[in-house]
């Protein structure tokens, strides 16, 4: 990591409540209005180099998504900046920067259902002059072979598309930018599983191929596990847990990162074998009202005083490299390393 | 005969539309063993979920049941009209499906639902039904659960609606339950709990559970048995351990060799070429064969199930001991 591509810089994003006229009132008057703010993302700085692909893992609502967003130059973090190569993503509130492209989720929703497959794909780079007019229809043509889709398909419409097709549309509308950065939100996860097996050996051709930077954002981990070299673990806004792969699997350091991993079922194929399901006590606080401290805090077994008065930093791991946000840190056997106090 | 609970013969559910008739399930026959655990897996399109809806007479117009027949311990299900079907639902076997916001009704408490769920099976007064329901929410998992009664749907998080929803299916303890992806759209750490909890309660109170799921690896850790279904047929099943990790059709074989939990990190997976058929007109023989590797002239023809043991699979080249 020597050589910082991308470079998120203590980014934050809250979501404050817009009050209509009525609700202003209300509350003047007494009424309980919502006026609270989401604390979508708190503080979080990162940094992914050249060609390196990272995984953002965490459940719904921990803010990987926004924190995607923010990379990819769509939303505005209410503090901090996003750099790519020294240059910042957004200034005055725009993107200016084309070399960030984003997949999401739901190629039902990310395609336009009234424009040609074509018309999609070329609508960006012609917008910003990558291709000239005249050349679009071959331009359009090598980046659909190249995610393996037939040229000729380009005259249809979303609709003639299976969800696998469609998924590589969106990333065939994302690469004909031309992006050093692909920022993916989930993109397999709305597909079935020998198609998901389809798109994601597309994602390993294409990092083999063109080298491109990526953020992988997922909620499934063995998904995460496959594409990325570097994994983060979110909850409630932060980053708990950062660090190499395979370290990071097998053997986390943060109680949550590893409380997570321990509760996705593994494939059973002994017989007799019985599961224990390792659940984490309670659920997510809500991110209106963040608890104080560490926020794993209240559903920690390892908890002290100091875990709900001041919030760990990030702090280089014991093993395998990496850093980790906590004061008790784990070891291999599960039980902290150092002795809780308080 | 043989004692089981549920029997599922030849069952034939298809949609009648203007496209065409689609032939969601297509001969599908399996039986259910009091207390058993069955995991029901496919992808879409499969005929899973209508397999599971064709069970408590669920199906709507376009949709019919063709031919085929659903036992429960002796009682023809297919033939029920209304009423009958009424009774059958929610008091012997009822159903958990996959988003609580939708099957939850918004403007009732979860007290008054669950009232409601309790009184079309049973005369009984307002404060023991209400009573039995919190009796109820307290075995799910919820914390104080008498006054989480008079809490409202949106009050609840996503991981404690489905509690709520999986607590109405316990009410009147019945012989079946039916959930479709119920943990789908949970986080996996609320998953777990959920898994952690059914599983209990499917054992204490010996109530049996078919559970419909594309996940592999979170039926893999509950099921007693499975089937896989492609295409409306089952393909395969047999105890869950067996198929899992000796597989006899290719397409569980393709099904495991795609998940990325199967191969080391940053390999190529071994995909499954192509797409499930249209059910609107499906190939004459299997209906896998234009997908398989193994697939020869014979395949042309439908392939009947073959038993062996527990096991059975509908292919004309199996995979493994069988071959």
């Amino acid at each position: 990591m020597s050589e910082c591509f991308l470079r998120l810089e203590r980014v934050s994003k809250r979501f404050e409540p817009r009050l209509s006229l009525g609700d202003r009132i209300a509350a003047r008057l007494g009424a309980t209005v919502e006026t609270r703010s989401v604390h979508a993302v708190d503080e979080v700085s990162l940094a992914v180099a050249r060609g390196e692909t990272l995984g953002l893992v965490g459940e719904s609502g921990c803010g990987k998504s926004t924190l995607g967003r923010i990379a990819a130059g769509i939303i505005a973090p209410s503090q901090g900046e996003v750099t790519l190569d020294g240059e910042p993503v957004m200034s005055e509130g725009r993107k200016r920067s084309t070399r960030i492209q984003m997949v999401f989720q739901d190629p039902f929703a990310s395609l336009d259902p009234r424009m040609r497959v074509g018309e999609i794909i070329a609508e960006g780079p012609l917008y910003h002059g990558l291709v000239p007019a005249v050349g679009a229809r071959s331009y359009v043509a090598r980046w659909m072979e190249r995610v393996g889709l037939h040229a000729e398909q380009a005259e249809r419409f979303p609709h003639q598309f299976s969800g696998g097709q469609r998924q590589r549309i969106a990333v065939a509308r994302a690469l004909a930018m031309q992006p050093d950065v692909l920022v993916c939100d989930e993109p397999v996860a709305s597909l079935d599983v020998s198609i998901q097996a389809q798109i994601i050996n597309l994602f390993l051709e294409l990092r083999r191929d063109l080298a491109i930077t990526c953020i992988f954002i997922s909620h499934d981990l063995s998904v995460v596990r496959h594409l990325a070299d570097r994994i983060a673990v979110m909850y409630l806004g932060r980053i708990v847990e950062i660090g190499p792969r395979d370290v990071l699997y097998e053997q986390p350091e943060h109680p949550y990162a590893r409380a997570l991993l321990d509760s996705v079922p593994r494939l059973v194929t002994r017989t007799g074998t019985r599961v224990e399901f390792r659940t984490i006590a309670g659920e997510i606080p809500s991110p209106l009202e963040p608890p104080a401290g560490c926020r794993f805090n209240p559903r920690c077994p390892f908890a002290s005083a100091d875990c709900r008065i001041r919030p760990p930093g990030l702090m280089a791991r014991h093993v395998g490299g990496g850093e980790v946000a906590c004061y008790h840190p784990l070891g291999e056997d599960g039980q902290p390393l150092r002795e809780c106090v308080g | 005969m043989s004692g089981m609970l549920l029997e599922i013969e030849n069952l034939h559910t298809h949609f009648l539309t203007r496209a065409g008739v689609v032939q969601a399930v297509n001969g599908v026959s399996f039986t259910l063993a009091r207390g058993e655990i069955l995991g029901l897996v496919g992808e879409s399109g499969s005929g899973k979920t209508v397999t599971g809806f064709s069970i408590l007479g669920l199906i709507d117009p376009p949709g019919r049941i063709v031919e085929g027949s659903v036992r429960l311990d002796g009682l023809e299900l297919t033939s029920l009209d209304q009423e009958g079907l009424r009774q059958v639902r929610g008091k012997r076997i009822s159903m958990v499906f996959q988003d609580p916001m939708m099957t939850l009704n918004p403007v009732l408490s979860i007290g008054e639902q669950m009232l409601l769920a309790v009184r079309a099976h049973e005369r009984i007064t307002r404060r023991a039904g209400l009573e039995r329901a919190a009796a109820v929410l307290t075995r799910v998992g919820i914390p104080e659960a008498a006054t989480r009664l008079s809490a409202y749907p949106h009050q609840f998080s996503g991981g404690m609606r489905q509690r709520v929803a999986i607590a109405i299916a316990l009410l009147h303890r019945p012989e079946v339950i039916i959930a479709d992806e119920p943990t789908t759209a949970l986080d996996v750490s609320i998953q777990a709990q959920i898994l952690h909890e059914v599983r209990e309660l499917a054992r204490e109170s010996g109530t049996a559970l078919i559970w419909i799921s594309h996940d592999l690896a979170t039926v893999s850790s509950l099921a007693d048995r499975l089937i896989v279904m492609y295409a409306g047929r089952v393909v395969e099943q047999g105890p869950v351990a067996e198929v899992l990790s000796d597989p006899r059709h290719p397409y569980t074989d393709g099904l495991l060799a795609s998940l990325p939990a199967n191969a080391r990190p940053g390999e190529v997976l071994r995909q499954i070429p192509g797409n499930t058929p249209s059910l609107l007109d499906l190939p004459e023989g299997c209906a896998f064969a234009p997908r398989c590797a193994r697939a020869s002239t014979i395949c042309a023809t439908a392939p009947q199930l073959t038993h062996s043991g527990p096991r059975s699979w509908r292919c004309h080249h199996p995979l493994g001991a069988g071959a």
